[in-house]
């Protein structure tokens, strides 16, 4: 009998502490067999568990076109999250997925990407950045833009300098305005003014919007301002879940289920959505 | 499948049940206990609650337990290892529950089994056979007839079994399962007595048409102001939840400690604070009345929308066990009445 709810056995390999109170997890299946099998795609999520504490859904903030492993970067917060905190590389943890949608790279071909992220919200857009980076030719101009309140907290510190070095990517990264240390070198400022600085073209362009619900909002107008149309806007969305697979009734937003309708919407169905996220 | 009509006599009903339990399945019928009806395992008709509308609680928890494990886990070190549930479900009987409860347990399947089948309560369905017993009185918290039973309605049971003026059975048989249970002991099975089924059945009208209540929600959820004034009695206690036979919402916990514990699915109520709230301290239905809407919406809106069925068999307990008296029936026919 296949149990949905038994979950793949996991081991941490690697802990990297990206801010405070954030951790990223690099994780290999116990089981190799398992992990050979596995397979899932840009945008997708899991349910990760600390036996004993429960289970926590975060998105797969790796690329997966990086095989062999997954990564998962959470903020110490709830129950399960500080009982994953707790843990040391070795330990043995539960993950079940991979659940959800996915963002639609291969309809993204020829295409520029233009990523905007704010604070926590970076991992769920990582995922999509590392696939597109490592499948590059598909894809024209690849802009990111980055802020968190102060410069400890930005995460994936040693990518964003990665990143900036590259000259197939532009990166803008900011902190809010007090948020900076003598040696910042990015800009001050939130996001969407920086964005509107920035100008990106919204001709033949995806946004991908990931960040605190005031960032989304203030920024939603600015690229409209741009020209970007809702149908090119993507987001996702995490409502508490505890299946993930359509059944515990708990993430639903309207008709749509967060776990199976999304995590990734358009800014276009989110306008057709009633609030309840 | 051809319906096939029986005649069952009061007496043989012992001898059925004798039967029954000889053949490895456990009974579930309802058993009076302080004053409540409730679900529990039987051997005899004689055990039988005799004379109630509607069993205090459904009789759910025979496929969805209120609190069910779903596997065990061990830990050594930094080793972890699984243990899933070995032991079959026994093969039950669910005897003489009302046909709004026999309906409900294909809303609950129509949940479990779609996209991402949960074959751990696929195997409890798949042994739990149903044989009802129908209504011959209802009370004013009924309302099976508005949507899609009745108080002799076949759906959903293997056995319908109506009890005629004589205090025998008119038995139908509906399903595989169903003439299985009987050819336990078909000599206890005669020709289809002439009386008539329905006028041994209860009156229930039908108050409100579906179609139209549909039509309603659709424009009514923005209306702040209509769901709070419906939900302002609610105390969010979730009683309405766990009486329901088609509620299905449930929670995932683990019970353990650093050795070893097992990870469990309970149930759970939209009518709970706690439901939807994020570890960051948000909450997208921070309100009763949003919960309440949630309720009204989750049963007669996005389930008959998704999966083609009703949330709701009509029963009535959610009304009759509201410490607040919040009325279902009273609060659809009041969104029936809305513009």
């Amino acid at each position: 009998m296949e149990n949905i709810y038994k979950p793949y056995l996991m081991r941490i390999e690697k802990v990297t502490e990206e801010a405070p109170g954030v951790l990223t997890f690099k994780l290999v299946f116990v089981d190799e067999n398992e992990g050979r099998q596995f397979e899932f795609k840009a945008g997708q999520f899991g349910l990760y568990s600390v036996f004993g504490e429960g289970e926590s859904t975060f998105c797969i903030a790796s690329s997966p076109t990086r095989k062999g492993f997954i990564e998962c970067t959470f903020r110490q917060i709830g129950r399960v999250t500080s009982a994953l905190a707790r843990c040391e590389e070795g330990d043995t943890i539960g993950f079940r997925g991979p659940y959800g949608n996915v963002f639609p790279i291969e309809d993204w071909k020829g295409k520029n990407l233009l990523f905007i992220a704010g604070g926590i919200a970076l991992p769920p857009l990582r995922c999509v950045i590392w696939n597109a980076l490592d499948t590059r030719e598909n894809f024209k101009d690849v802009t990111i833009i980055y802020g968190a309140r102060a410069v400890a907290d930005l995460v994936y510190k040693r990518e964003l300098e990665e990143w900036g070095k590259r000259p197939d990517l532009k990166l803008i990264t900011t902190v809010d305005p007090g948020g900076e240390t003598p040696d910042w070198k990015g800009q001050v400022g939130f996001v969407p003014t920086v964005l509107e600085k920035a100008a990106p073209a919204s001709e033949n362009t995806i946004a991908l919007v990931c960040g605190p619900p005031i960032m989304i909002k203030l920024t939603l107008p600015v690229l409209a301002k741009l020209g970007f149309t809702p149908e090119n806007i993507f987001s996702t969305l995490e409502n508490r879940m505890k299946c993930g697979i359509g059944k515990c009734g708990r993430c639903n937003v309207g008709k749509l289920f967060v776990c199976k309708d999304g995590p990734v919407f358009t800014l276009a169905q989110l306008n057709s959505m009633p609030p309840e996220y | 499948m051809s319906l096939d009509i029986k005649l069952l006599k009061k007496e043989s009903l012992e001898q059925w049940f004798g039967k029954i339990s000889a053949s490895g399945r456990r009974i579930l019928a309802p058993v009076e206990r302080g004053g409540k009806v409730l679900f529990e395992e039987v051997s005899s008709p004689a055990e039988m609650a005799g004379d109630y509308i509607q069993t205090t609680l459904s009789a759910k928890s025979a496929v969805f337990p209120r609190c069910e494990e779903l596997f065990g886990y061990a830990l050594e070190g930094k080793e972890v290892k699984l243990e899933e549930r070995k032991k079959e479900p026994q093969p039950t009987v669910v005897f003489g529950c009302r046909p709004c409860d026999a309906a409900s347990f294909a809303i609950l399947n129509s949940v479990f089994s779609w996209d991402c089948p949960d074959e751990l309560f696929k195997q409890r369905l798949d042994k739990t056979a149903v044989v009802s017993i129908s209504c011959k009185k209802s009370d004013q918290y009924c309302f099976c007839a508005s949507v899609g039973g009745g108080p002799g309605d076949t759906k959903g049971s293997d056995v319908l079994l109506t009890e005629l003026g004589s205090g025998d059975y008119l038995a139908e048989v509906i399903t595989d399962k169903g003439k299985k249970l009987v050819a336990l002991a078909p000599e206890l099975f005669g020709a289809a007595p002439a009386e008539d089924k329905a006028k041994n059945l209860a009156k229930v009208p039908k108050e409100f048409d579906l179609k139209a209540l549909s039509e309603k929600l659709g424009r009514l959820f923005d209306n702040n102001e209509f769901w709070l004034e419906q939900s302002l009695g609610c105390l969010g206690c979730g009683a309405c939840a766990f009486a329901c036979p088609a509620c299905v919402c449930f929670d995932l916990q683990d019970e353990g400690n650093k050795k070893g514990g097992r990870r469990l699915r309970c149930w759970d109520s939209c009518g709970f604070a706690l439901f939807t709230l994020h570890a960051s301290g948000h909450n997208p239905r921070p309100a009763q009345s949003q919960r309440w809407r949630q309720r009204v919406m989750h049963k007669f809106g996005y389930l008959p929308d998704r999966l083609n069925y009703l949330g709701c068999v009509g029963c009535g307990r959610c009304s009759r066990l509201c410490p607040a008296d919040m009325n279902l029936l009273e609060h659809l026919k009041e969104i029936m009445n809305r513009d």
